[in-house]
């Protein structure tokens, strides 16, 4: 019974990662940018959403309401403003901004908030649960990060594939010299995929912020699993970053049950086993060449 | 040095500025090894921390600057070296002066299988990859009570040494760290394999038609830059006489070699000591300000990736003007530039 309830919270923290997982996904999807500030964006969206339940005291919703719209916004600024010069530099100059920038913020945050562990308080759901079988409970608040992590990487994968943006999105990715020459504004294309990248990140940061405890410094582990579950799941695909992030939380909830202090490493030592046996992921996109 | 290729026309690697920087390095290298007869041990053991910092960035430099690989995970390898030295020389209670290769060489080993991992990916998540790997090397090494376990473990075998005569020795011990980092660094990029590096950095698909082996070149410079960084947390371990997993593990010592190696300099051998000088300097200026001095150097980081990507070296040096490590070839001939100016209005004539 231990095991079938580790499993299922398992799954349920698989569903966060997922949605964590995805703005990573679709970023290096459309532009090929690895953004290694993705967790500490998380935490910064974790934070804000702190300052606003507490200081207006208003309920965790509204946070969400309110912090979301502006990550995205901040993302199309982050990459107007700097990704897009990158960009146009080249070579290894994105990755080494998107370090440079995680570095500062992460400092920053540890400069304003402290390095005092925080997190968003949601009153009584926090402690509910309901039976489902015998001494088997899920929590209502895990239950519906699960369901709002589920549904916002479906709904992305829909957005990509039926909506204009969306297909104009993966035709960047595809050739961005040809996209041009449709008439898409490349800069524009790249700006609205980082907001929404930001805007689930942020999202995935908040409710993070209201399952556990946050420092600023948690944005290594955030972007850590988050990396773990795209390259399990396998590349270029957000079905597979779903799967990805499943397999992922299963393995550091079973990892746990085993001992306490292996949850992570069992989580690492998947992603490594999937890498030197199935290095394209358990689910992966036909191969290109890059 | 100098082959003569034509009467008229000269190959030559050393310029003139790289006759006056051996001559500078030489005068620098001997002012810094009697400084234990006249600099106290606090400078002694401040400028060990400078050594180690030159010792890691240079081997940053060499991964990525030259080899293009950028990695978040070098601290695996001052993890190794840093405990690697402790248990061979403490535990095992071998000497400290075959401790020390021996930790190297250990690090070396581990980082073959570690790179057939690390290069089944590319780019941003081979940075990423290294990290990971970084990671769980530290949550094993926690898991070994021999080690030290989650708290650490403290260097002895130089304690019977007196403080004067041990602090002068690591001093030494980190000096020669940094000229064999330069040194091998050099010899690589001017041999057959710094020739291919450049060749893989201009254009990794056409290298590889001509013969570069890139994946082999690659895991040579992975071994190596695992080998120079273990010498660094050797010296670290040596220096500070204890290791603890959350701070030789930390991911903060690559941001370090990170911000080092593009304030002087990406892909030049001068950059990563001028960029661990600056580092360092700035380090000790703003202490007092707490995490400041991270986040002035990662602004300033960005700011050069984005604007001066040659860094501190490629200003201070007119955009690579002066080298004081003549690693390329340098042509010299009025007489050839004129038969090539010839040549090619002989060939617009017959157009």
């Amino acid at each position: 019974m231990q095991w079938i309830n580790a499993l299922i919270q398992g799954l349920l923290l698989g569903g966060l990662y997922a949605l964590l997982a995805s703005g990573l996904s679709l970023m290096f999807g459309v532009m090929r940018i690895v953004n290694l500030a993705h967790g500490t964006f998380a935490v910064l969206a974790a934070y804000l959403g702190l300052i606003i339940v507490q200081e207006f005291d208003v309920s965790p919703v509204i946070a969400i309401i309110v912090v979301v719209p502006v990550m995205a916004a901040l993302g199309y600024a982050v990459q107007r403003g700097l990704f897009n010069l990158s960009l146009k530099r080249g070579g290894l100059s994105p990755l080494l901004v998107a370090f440079g920038l995680a570095v500062v913020l992460t400092q920053g945050l540890q400069e304003v908030f402290s390095a005092d562990t925080q997190s968003i308080p949601i009153g009584a759901l926090a402690g509910e649960s309901f039976e489902i079988a015998g001494d088997l409970f899920i929590g209502v608040f895990p239950l519906i990060t699960f369901v709002i992590g589920v549904l916002v990487v479906l709904a992305l994968q829909v957005f990509l594939s039926k909506f204009a943006l969306g297909r104009a999105m993966r035709a960047a990715s595809d050739d961005s010299e040809a996209v041009t020459l449709m008439g898409i504004d490349n800069k524009q294309v790249y700006a609205l995929s980082t907001a929404i990248a930001f805007a689930t990140v942020g999202l995935a940061g908040l409710l993070i912020g209201m399952r556990t405890q946050f420092s600023p410094t948690f944005g290594d582990a955030i972007l850590i699993f988050a990396f773990e579950a795209v390259i399990i799941g396998g590349l270029g695909s957000l079905w597979g970053t779903l799967i990805g992030g499943l397999v992922l939380g299963c393995a550091q909830t079973i990892g746990a049950q085993i001992n306490p202090s292996y949850g992570v490493l069992a989580g690492h030592l998947v992603f490594l086993a999937i890498l030197a046996f199935r290095p394209s992921g358990l689910l992966p996109k036909v191969v290109s060449s890059r | 040095m100098n082959s003569s290729v034509d009467s008229n026309v000269q190959v030559r690697r050393a310029t003139k500025s790289s006759w006056g920087g051996l001559v500078f390095g030489v005068f620098a290298i001997a002012a810094l090894a009697l400084a234990p007869y006249y600099l106290g041990r606090g400078t002694q053991q401040s400028l060990v921390t400078l050594f180690a910092f030159i010792v890691m960035a240079t081997m940053w430099n060499l991964l990525a600057g030259y080899g293009g690989m950028v990695s978040i995970g070098q601290q695996a390898y001052l993890g190794i070296g840093a405990y690697g030295l402790v248990y061979i020389a403490d535990t095992l209670g071998i000497n400290f002066l075959i401790a020390v290769p021996l930790a190297v060489i250990v690090a070396g080993l581990m980082s073959i299988p570690i790179s057939f991992l690390a290069f089944r990916l590319v780019g941003g998540y081979f940075a990423i990859g290294t990290w990971v790997i970084a990671e769980v090397i530290k949550l094993i090494t926690v898991q070994f009570p021999v080690l030290g376990g989650g708290s650490g473990i403290s260097f002895s075998a130089l304690t019977d040494l007196s403080p004067g005569r041990r602090i002068a020795y690591v001093y030494w011990f980190g000096l020669i760290a940094v000229v064999l980092a330069i040194v091998v660094t050099y010899l690589i990029m001017r041999s057959r394999l710094g020739l291919g590096f450049t060749a893989i950095r201009d254009d990794s698909i056409a290298a590889s038609s001509l013969g570069v082996r890139v994946p082999y070149s690659k895991r040579i410079v992975f071994i190596v830059a695992a080998m120079g960084t273990a010498l660094a947390g050797a010296v670290i371990a040596a220096n500070t006489l204890r290791v603890e997993p959350n701070s030789i593990f930390s991911v903060q010592y690559s941001a370090f070699m990170i911000f080092i190696v593009i304030i002087g300099g990406l892909g030049t051998i001068e950059g990563p000591i001028v960029g661990a000088i600056v580092f360092f300097a700035l380090q000790q200026w703003l202490s007092d300000l707490g995490v400041w001095y991270l986040i002035i150097l990662g602004v300033a980081a960005i700011v050069i990736t984005l604007f001066a990507p040659q860094g501190l070296w490629g200003i201070i040096s007119g955009k690579g003007r002066i080298k004081l490590f003549p690693v390329g070839y340098t042509l010299t001939s009025s007489e050839l530039l004129n038969s090539l100016a010839i040549k090619s209005s002989e060939e617009s004539a017959r157009k």
